[in-house]
């Protein structure tokens, strides 16, 4: 039944075309001589010198580092204890109120989000700026977190958490001998998108930030608003470059674990 | 409970009643309160010093004002009502493209088929705001797209696209179709292709076939991908704010420039309020198919 007929490969050269047209032209663009963004003016690279010398961006970029950083941290480390205390943490007061709270964000929509960690800051007193982003950024996160950790704590064995206990671990030297090892991939795939997910938001943190801290996605979207620029195709090049690579090492590297493991598995049958 | 169990419980537990739970219902008090010239912008304040006496006076300045206002005033209706159309059709649209690509990608010859899923993943990872950039270069009137019509001759002169709501129907659908093509191809894979065999020996035709055994057993893939797109692009405000035109009427943006521009804090909350209500209908059908999901795994 795996066979490419017509109408799939059509259907998939216009599916691609259409997700992928749009990201080369800007790639291209990035690299016309001329200031008009329709007219092709030869090739020249000096958008992107223009681009790293423009110190707003550079600063907005710094800011935008830190705060992904900070925030895609504190995300992980609550997003797993969430999926821990989820799967495992059994019944306790208020497990149905934790639950919907931690899939809540998932679907809520960006701009009230914003609003209301908006008006929480404001009511309590805190300074908006870099600390509030990461707040913000660190609490929507972590649901996502939690949804990739607990779907790979719901799928291991449980047993050899069980034996661990068994042979005299306590639970959290169990956890952390045993459980986080073998969540480990899920923990690193969780905090990677808690990363981008910091990285990318513009309405929650124009919402919570402050005069001082603007954020790259907030600057890039205030130049936007005038139109298309060279600069900002140079700088989403960059930014797809990143994604690209990023993602192409990812999938190698997982495919090369699995490969790893079948191999191991055949070793394993075989002296067995 | 020992003390670990309990901090562990307690940590996330208490940062999500602080961070999630309580600002939700600041939204919900503000948006009974009045509009007022001062910092903060609305009245009455919680003045705990004065007791209970103070608590029941504040009680009593809350109202459904906003909310009345909401219902008689023409601007929220519609934008409310055009949300839900906008989101609707696209999701429609996403639907038409995401299943066929979905079903090319299903179809595939097995080792293309990581390739294909990077190819849709990496849109998924790429920031939204520069793949919405992206069409505004391709939609404008000298863009690639008007060039490309009028050059094999569609047209004589460029349409006017950005800055209307086709623009805002044509992002959305670039945005999110990778969020149809996943669930839908999730599901596409793991059907047995012997049923359609079976179906063709017993006498169906392709198209039958397709129409009664594939189409049903993707069901929940095609509803998951539905809401996910349908959700997000009900509170929009990146699209129809960088796309639409200034009669571009979706509830983000109406939201967001209540807020910022009008800085009118209570109707600001009451919208969302409101956005809200509307969102847990489609929110709560979506869970239900997840855990029908799940239990079909299991």
């Amino acid at each position: 039944m795996r066979r490419l007929t017509w109408f799939n490969a059509t259907s998939l050269t216009l599916g691609f075309a259409f997700l992928y047209i749009p990201m080369i032209v800007v790639i291209i663009y990035s690299f016309n001589e001329s200031r008009l963004v329709t007219v092709w003016g030869g090739f020249s690279t000096k958008w992107y010198g223009e681009l790293l010398r423009n110190e707003s961006f550079l600063d907005a970029a710094w800011v935008t580092f830190q705060v992904g950083f900070f925030s895609s941290i504190i995300a992980t480390i609550l997003g797993t204890m969430g999926a821990y205390v989820l799967v495992r943490g059994g019944r306790f007061y208020g497990r149905t109120l934790f639950s919907g709270m931690m899939y809540a964000p998932l679907v809520m929509p960006e701009v009230i989000t914003g609003l209301s960690l908006l008006l929480l800051f404001i009511s309590i007193g805190l300074d908006r700026g870099m600390f509030t982003i990461i707040l913000a950024h660190g609490t929507f996160a972590m649901c996502y977190v939690s949804v990739v950790v607990s779907s790979r704590l719901v799928s291991f064995d449980r047993s050899v958490e069980e034996a661990a206990l068994d042979l005299g671990c306590t639970p959290f030297e169990a956890f952390r001998l045993v459980t986080l090892p073998i969540i480990a991939p899920a923990v690193i795939s969780g905090w990677l998108l808690a990363l981008t997910l910091s990285l990318d938001d513009l309405v929650i943190a124009s919402f919570v930030a402050g005069p001082s801290a603007t954020t790259l996605p907030i600057k890039v979207f205030s130049s936007i608003r005038l139109g298309v620029s060279p600069e900002i195709n140079a700088l989403s090049t960059i930014l797809i470059g990143i994604v690209t690579i990023g993602t192409i090492a990812a999938s190698l590297t997982t495919k090369r674990a699995v490969m790893r493991r079948q191999r191991e598995e055949r070793m394993a049958e075989q002296a067995g | 409970m020992n003390m670990r169990r309990f901090s562990l419980i307690a940590v996330p537990y208490g940062w999500l009643l602080l961070l999630f739970l309580v600002p939700f219902l600041i939204v919900f008090k503000i948006s009974l309160s009045d509009v007022a010239l001062s910092i903060p912008p609305y009245t009455p304040t919680l003045e705990l010093s004065e007791g209970w006496a103070g608590f029941r006076d504040f009680l009593s300045q809350l109202d459904f004002e906003n909310y009345e206002f909401l219902a008689t005033d023409d601007l929220y209706w519609k934008s409310y009502l055009s949300s839900l159309q906008i989101a609707f059709i696209s999701t429609t649209i996403c639907l038409l493209i995401g299943f066929p690509i979905a079903y090319g990608m299903a179809n595939a010859p097995k080792e293309w088929q990581p390739t294909l899923m990077l190819l849709v993943i990496l849109p998924f990872w790429t920031s939204f705001l520069i793949r919405v950039y992206s069409l505004i270069g391709i939609l404008s009137q000298e863009g690639m797209l008007n060039q490309f019509l009028m050059w094999i001759g569609i047209i004589n002169e460029p349409l006017t696209i950005l800055n209307t709501n086709i623009a805002v129907y044509i992002g959305i659908v670039y945005t999110y179709v990778p969020f149809m093509i996943l669930p839908i191809y999730a599901t596409l894979i793991k059907l047995d292709g012997s049923l359609l065999e079976a179906a063709e020996d017993l006498g169906c035709s392709r198209t039958e076939a397709f129409w009664r055994i594939t189409v049903p057993l993707s069901k929940a893939g095609i509803i998951a991908g539905c809401f996910l797109v349908f959700i997000p692009a009900l509170g929009e405000f990146v699209i129809p704010s960088l796309l639409g035109g200034s009669d571009t009427l979706m509830i983000g943006k109406v939201l967001y420039e209540e807020f910022f521009a009008n800085r009118d804090w209570p109707v600001a909350g009451a919208v969302a309020v409101i956005l809200l209500l509307i969102l847990i209908i489609p929110i709560v059908l979506y869970q239900r198919n997840e855990q029908k999901m799940m239990e079909a795994d299991t």
